[in-house]
């Protein structure tokens, strides 16, 4: 915020490029992406498999480091993970010798809350998303909804100001991504973190964001952004209307059938 | 015809729970039909003298009953535990470390990793006549070969279940703010602990295996010693007692394991 590369901007990526040593040449997985997402913004991510999309992701989390450009948080580098950014990963990722409230807990713990008040957020974020029931359960007892469920409240309990989703919902049936998809925008909508949204459902991508950034391969890079004027609460009648259709026929147009970028806007 | 479909109704109603305890019970009882049988054939065998010197059922409980009052069996039993517990904890203690060591830090891996493949292909009991002029005959040498067999049992075991943790596991962890003592504290010894009680497992039907060649060596009780005198007076009896504590140990200690790997990673999903 005080450097003066972009005043509301809560994430920045900034010609940002990511090559992997490999035998031979290095692979280029992402080349001059640059994409400035503004505080309490929702944006979701597209794009053909293997174009660097979860790479994108693990930057931003710091979990990698760009081999160029800047990737920045608050307008500050970021030099590794954080509590100010929470991560849900595809495959849950919940520990599973760990019970749903020891899951929850488990990033509170490493934040050295006193036990009372790390009770009372864990609970919180369990009821949020609906687990109450099964507070003492293990991993391995849950459906994958509720697997994610798990693991969304686990990044919701310590507050983080930006979310990071690598296709949360990727592995769940129509059904329970509708649901979470509501209920995911619901807490957005009262909380307002930053969501940084990975998805490769165009249908999913436009109903959830403000903007939807479609991405190329080879080299990964930002093909088009494309704006979402529909107001917030998303409901069924806008999942339904004719406007969300022309938008996510845009999207998928831009997604399945890509061209070079036009030179102009 | 109608009146037929009541009573089928019924049956068809009750026969999961039926097949349920049916399947659940069957297996014991074909265990304790086998055990009966194999019993009765020995004695069968030994009463008709098929095979020569082979005692009966009942002369080798008479003959345990005897080697219970006079002690004998008690003494070597307990040298023969004694020797696996001190060789077996040595093995595991070192192990387990030594493998975590391994799995997290390739350089250790690479010093480490020759000796331990080269060392898995020799068998403990080839180590003997070494270990004899190296270590004497008193009880270090045994408890140093029971040690090495189920070293390496283990040692493979925790470095693969170190290798083998799940990265988004880690990256989990990492981005709930964790840091590598925590990762490895929180993630990667709970994540290996499977692993590592399998090799457990193992390394104790190793170390089991070892003690009975190991007592070869200038013993003066255990039960291998116990079998190696008997067979140079004929005392058939006596091997078999014996032979049949071992396996009853061994049995044993196998179920005590699996109990607590049972209540240790009961968390795991099972495919
Ligand atoms: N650690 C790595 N080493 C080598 N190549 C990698 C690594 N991570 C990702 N890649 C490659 O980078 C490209 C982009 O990967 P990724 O970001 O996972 O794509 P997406 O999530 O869009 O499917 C892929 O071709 C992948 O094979
Ligand atoms: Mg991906």
């Amino acid at each position: 915020m005080t450097n003066g590369t972009g005043m509301n901007n809560k994430i920045s990526f900034q010609g940002v490029a990511k090559t992997f040593p490999m035998k031979g040449t290095d692979f280029t997985a992402l080349d001059g992406v640059s994409l400035d997402i503004a505080d309490q913004e929702f944006v979701t991510v597209v794009g053909p498999s293997g174009c660097g999309k979860s790479t994108l992701m693990s930057m931003a989390a710091g979990l990698e480091a760009p081999t160029a450009g800047r990737v920045l948080v608050d307008g500050r580098p970021v030099t590794g993970p954080g509590p100010d950014r929470g991560v849900i990963f595809q495959q849950y990722a919940l520990f599973p010798w760990l019970t749903v409230r020891q899951n929850v807990e488990f990033g509170l713990k490493l934040a050295s809350v006193p036990a009372e008040e790390r009770h009372r957020r864990a609970d919180r974020a369990i009821a949020l998303v609906g687990l109450d029931e099964f507070a003492d359960a293990l991993p391995k007892t849950l459906s994958g909804g509720m697997k994610q469920r798990c693991a969304i409240a686990r990044a919701y309990a310590v507050d983080p100001q930006v979310l990071l989703m690598d296709e949360p919902f990727g592995a769940l049936d129509a059904l329970t991504r509708v649901q979470l998809q509501d209920q995911l925008l619901a807490t957005w909508s009262r909380e307002k973190r930053t969501v940084l949204f990975i998805t490769h459902d165009v249908d999913e991508a436009v109903y959830l964001a403000s903007r939807v950034v479609v991405m190329a391969a080879r080299p990964g890079r930002v093909h088009r952004i494309i704006d979402v004027d529909l107001p917030y609460p998303r409901t069924e009648d806008i999942r339904l209307s004719a406007e969300f259709r022309q938008i996510r026929n845009e999207v998928w147009t831009s997604v399945y059938h890509q061209q070079p970028a036009a030179p102009a806007a | 015809m109608a009146v037929i479909v009541p009573p089928e109704k019924t049956a068809v109603a009750q026969a999961p729970r039926r097949t349920a305890r049916r399947s659940r019970r069957r297996p014991l009882v074909l265990n304790v039909l086998a055990l009966v049988t194999g019993l009765l054939l020995w004695a069968v065998v030994a009463a008709l003298g098929l095979v020569e010197n082979l005692p009966t059922p009942l002369a080798v409980a008479r003959k345990a009953g005897g080697m219970l009052t006079d002690g004998t069996l008690a003494t070597d039993t307990l040298a023969s535990l004694r020797r696996v517990f001190l060789g077996y904890a040595l093995g595991v203690v070192l192990a387990v470390p030594v493998g975590f060591l391994m799995g997290w830090y390739v350089t250790v891996r690479a010093l480490i990793e020759p000796y331990v493949q080269f060392f898995r292909t020799i068998p403990p009991l080839a180590l003997i006549p070494l270990t004899v002029v190296l270590l004497g005959i008193g009880e270090v040498p045994k408890i140093a070969v029971i040690g090495l067999a189920s070293f390496m049992a283990c040692v493979v075991a925790s470095f693969q279940g170190v290798i083998d943790v799940d990265r988004t596991l880690i990256n989990a962890a990492r981005v709930l703010g964790a840091s590598d003592r925590i990762i490895f504290a929180k993630v990667v010894v709970p994540a290996a602990t499977p692993f590592i009680l399998v090799g457990m497992r193992i390394g104790l039907g190793a170390s089991w295996a070892t003690v009975v060649a190991a007592e070869l060596i200038g013993a003066q009780e255990g039960l291998g010693y116990r079998m190696q005198k008997a067979s140079t007076w004929f005392e058939m009896d006596t091997i078999f007692v014996s032979l049949i504590t071992i396996g009853v140990l061994g049995l044993l200690m196998d179920r005590l394991l699996l109990l607590a790997e049972r209540r240790l990673t009961g968390w795991q999903e099972r495919r």
